[in-house]
């Protein structure tokens, strides 16, 4: 379990079409015990001195053009890019990963799941990396459980990006049934610094207790413990 | 001065649509369909005069993702600009 902090400051973006916004908050607020500040897609500047930026899930501006393309383009992304190139950690889930693809801070592109259809159901992952405050409280090779709900979830980048996040050692996740046609598996990726994570899988959505199978399990709240414990501590 | 951008899938990238839409096609008896690739129209009214190189930083920045996306700008007034 964590240590509750008094410093932890963590901000969860809200988009119009957000919808996992509130469940990061309160998965945040769970593990921090602080409460996450909401910043909405318009303003221009974020909070400063933030020890966590997320982006959540939904369907950011609806999904226009393309998943995430619209969110990636407006005034609070570039304040977004500025604090991830300045070291600031970001998360960002289903859409906040999209988002983070479009934006060009992590590489490749998600595009439509191979079978076509939205998938929403807890998979099983196995843990590619451990060096990122995100990842760095499991072991690699473990296999952790976490759901996933969407419809562009498809991770494509061209073969020299694949071999190139392999070789830094920047596959976070990969689906041990790849439930979308990813390539190489891949279900999250981390930037070169280790400090921005996207991931397809929702962590804020496996919150309960171990044993509560049917609550998403507890995987993901590990995940949310790896980064304030590290990030507090950093 | 009336723009068409036909945003494509790169040669190479999987196109899980097309893939379904071609299937659909040969259900529906339709033989000798031997690809079906799905892209995307964009139609836009932009001011005469509006250079090439803005158009393409439009397709560059927004309009395509140039991860998995080519794109060909058409004027339509007759000329037309090399993919």
């Amino acid at each position: 379990m964590a240590s509750r902090s008094s410093s932890f400051k963590a901000a969860v973006i809200t988009f119009p079409g957000s919808n996992c916004d509130r469940d990061m908050a309160v998965a945040l607020e769970a593990v921090s015990g602080q409460p996450a500040i909401r910043v909405w897609h318009g303003d221009a500047d974020l909070p400063g001195n933030l020890d966590l930026l997320t982006l959540p899930g939904g369907f950011s501006y609806g999904d226009y053009l393309r998943s995430g393309a619209m969110a990636a383009k407006s005034p609070i992304l570039r304040a977004v890019v500025a604090a991830a190139e300045r070291g600031v950690p970001v998360l960002g889930v289903c859409n906040g990963f999209q988002v983070l693809t479009e934006s060009g801070l992590l590489p490749g592109a998600l595009m439509r799941n191979t079978g076509q259809a939205y998938i929403c159901r807890t998979v099983d992952l196995e843990v590619a990396n451990t060096s990122s405050p995100f990842t760095r409280g499991f072991a690699v090779g473990e296999h952790i459980r976490v759901p996933i709900a969407h419809h562009d979830g498809n991770y494509f980048a061209d073969q020299s990006t694949l071999d190139q996040l392999e070789d830094e050692d920047r596959i976070a996740f990969r689906y041990l049934d790849n439930p979308n046609g990813s390539l190489r598996n891949i279900a999250g990726v981390l930037s070169a610094d280790r400090r921005v994570l996207g991931m397809m899988p929702h962590p804020e959505r496996a919150m309960g207790p171990a044993a509560h199978a049917s609550m998403g399990g507890a995987d993901g709240r590990r995940l949310i413990e790896n980064a304030i414990e590290s990030l507090v501590a950093a | 001065m009336k723009v068409r951008i036909l945003v494509r899938l790169k040669p190479g990238v999987l196109d899980p649509q097309g893939r379904a839409v071609h299937h659909s096609l040969g259900s529906l008896g339709f033989a000798g369909v031997e690809d079906v690739r799905i892209g995307r129209m964009i139609e836009m009214d932009v001011a005469d005069g509006t250079s090439d190189e803005v158009l393409n930083k439009m397709c560059e920045q927004l309009l395509a993702n140039m991860v998995i996306e080519d794109f060909a700008i058409e004027k339509l007034d007759g000329q037309k600009e090399p993919a």
